[in-house]
């Protein structure tokens, strides 16, 4: 192997610092989360305890955390399952153009770029209007779906223009029908990126702030909640629940990138070797 | 029946209509009620359907709209080069210093897992770095670069792009990194046997090659810069503003017409801006 230029390090130092830059705050808060009973928002630590941890369980005062994080994995599982089936029919539909194609991929490209406010003060607005009530299983849902579908369908247009038709045609002509060259040819070939835009799908509903502020009702999700905690709450508990949460979020986005890992393997392993000189 | 599913356009509608439902209640009949409210009129306790340009005459006759917009394109602007030159090296050296598919896609993953946890945990995780007797104040202070704690740290313009950076870097390395990992190997082996150097290699090569992930990466950060509110609110500590702040502060005020006229001004401006860049490039192709 040739050598390594110089530059080569003067990047890998970049790296590092930018890797430093993206986690370095998150880990801060994560030790600061620990800060003894009187600590407050900075260092020095005094003292290191578990004390704002037990206080996030014990008080609730300052709101319903727990019934907010409830809430909060309702919705995401809610909006992952469409995004994953309205994605895959999509990226299949638009894989043949149709009259109306274009428009409505201009929608989905709207429907990404548009101010997120625009989409929490429309939806807000069309629920009050037509005298139905905001809730966040409904208005919520519906306006977290306008930046989850577009990401969901990005990806799976990038699937189908990677996607060996040779396999369909394959299938086609040993006299499978159309729903069983999808079930049994198309679906398991993309089914590690459906992995991946079920992971967008839950992510981003779970962190989302901004469409679900005027769309919420009165019952909060987790993200809402926090933002309500940074105005009155100025101890280390904000910090515990920060924590908290960026460890859920860790946790399933590990077990969806071993989910997707497995998967892969699987494919490997069960796929066909011909071709490959065995 | 059996000829009307084989007609490709009835077959297309069929798969897409869930996708096309949510898009029309959740995104059209939104915009165009948006468009409606903003001619109404507001009092202090409702809001009346009316037909009247006030919204919008108040809107371009206050001095404090055009701060505002500006103060709006500067965050975007100064975001967009930080994430631009921060997000093409990082992306740069993923793409041609690592050697291994293995560690590319590990190294990769690590720059995108921020993406999936929450912003406002994310800026919060801010607040013990930069404030008064934060970590940069203490280690300024003990270095001797300064004698007392700085105060525009946190809370300031300063922090917004920070934050800012921090935020969406991502969205542009992420483009960009897709687009040079399709660049052609051979075209930089046939510049560099033509003698080009280091420097002519990215001038005149890589970057030119590079130049749609770029621009997909300037939609994103662009888009999302302008359209935000929440980070310009709790990064500068209510003391800066940008249009999606005016926006949500006549929310919280119900005055919902006027939120309207200034969220329809904002979108007009996004989608103009959008529609600038998009002449530079063909999304569908570059997925």
């Amino acid at each position: 192997m040739e050598p390594r230029p110089r530059s080569f390090y003067v990047l890998s130092a970049f790296f590092a610092l930018f890797v430093l830059f993206l986690y370095g705050p998150t880990l801060t808060i994560g030790i600061l989360s620990f800060q003894g009973e009187g600590g407050g928002l900075t260092f020095p630590m005094r003292g290191v305890s578990m004390y704002w941890f037990y206080d996030l369980f014990e008080q609730q005062a300052v709101g319903d955390i727990w019934g907010s994080f409830r809430r909060s994995i309702i919705l995401g599982l809610m909006v992952m399952a469409t995004t994953v089936v309205v994605s895959v029919m999509g990226g299949l539909a638009f894989r043949k153009k149709f009259a109306g194609s274009g428009i409505l991929f201009y929608l989905i490209i709207t429907a990404l770029v548009i101010p997120s406010i625009l989409v929490s003060l429309g939806v807000g607005l069309l629920f009050s209007q037509s005298g139905l009530n905001v809730h966040w299983s409904t208005s919520g849902f519906g306006a977290q779906l306008t930046w989850t579908l577009p990401f969901g369908l990005l990806i799976m247009f990038a699937v189908f223009n990677r996607f060996d038709k040779s396999f369909e045609e394959a299938a086609r002509d040993l006299g499978a029908s159309p729903w069983q060259t999808i079930r049994h040819v198309v679906l398991p070939i993309i089914a590690p990126s459906l992995i991946g835009v079920a992971l967008f799908g839950f992510t981003l509903s779970y962190d989302e702030f901004a469409r679900t502020l005027l769309t919420a009702g009165s019952y909060n999700t987790l993200p809402l909640e926090i933002y309500g905690m940074t105005t009155n709450v100025t101890s280390p508990v904000l910090y515990a629940l920060g924590t908290l949460t960026t460890l859920f979020s860790l946790l399933i986005i590990g077990g969806f990138l071993a989910l997707a890992l497995l998967s892969n393997q699987r494919k490997a392993r069960a796929g066909s070797d011909a071709g490959k000189g065995v | 029946m059996k000829k009307l599913l084989e007609n490709r356009n009835v077959t297309g509608w069929l798969m897409v209509s869930p996708l096309a439902a949510v898009l029309l209640v959740f995104l059209v009949m939104p915009i165009v009620l948006i468009v409606i409210v903003s001619f109404w009129r507001a009092t202090e306790f409702s809001i009346i359907p009316a037909f009247e340009w006030d919204n919008y005459a108040f809107l371009f006759g206050s001095p404090v709209t055009y701060a505002v917009f500006l103060n709006t394109f500067k965050y975007a602007f100064i975001t967009w080069a930080f994430t631009l030159i921060i997000g093409f090296t990082v992306a740069y050296y993923l793409a041609f210093h690592i050697r291994s598919l293995t560690w590319q896609v590990a190294l990769f993953l690590l720059c995108t897992i921020p993406f999936w946890t929450s912003n406002i945990i994310r800026m919060i995780s801010w607040i013990p770095f930069l404030g008064r007797n934060g970590i940069a104040n203490s280690t300024m202070m003990s270095w001797g670069v300064i004698d007392e704690p700085v105060e525009w740290l946190l809370f300031s313009d300063f922090a917004v792009i920070l934050a800012f950076v921090h935020l969406y870097t991502l969205f542009m390395v992420v483009p960009i990194f897709n687009t040079m990992m399709r660049i052609d190997k051979s075209l930089i082996e046939a510049a560099r046997d033509a003698g080009a150097n280091g420097a002519q290699l990215l001038w005149n090569v890589i970057i030119p090659l590079t130049k749609p992930g770029i621009m997909i990466g300037t939609i994103f950060v662009v888009t999302l810069v302008m359209g935000d509110f929440i980070t310009v609110r709790f990064m500068s500590g209510s003391q800066s503003a940008n249009v999606g702040r005016l926006i949500s502060n006549d929310i919280a005020l119900l005055q919902y017409p006027s939120a309207s006229a200034t969220a329809i001004v904002l979108l007009a401006t996004v989608l103009i801006t959008i529609g600038i860049l998009l002449r530079f490039v063909d999304i569908r192709k570059e997925l």
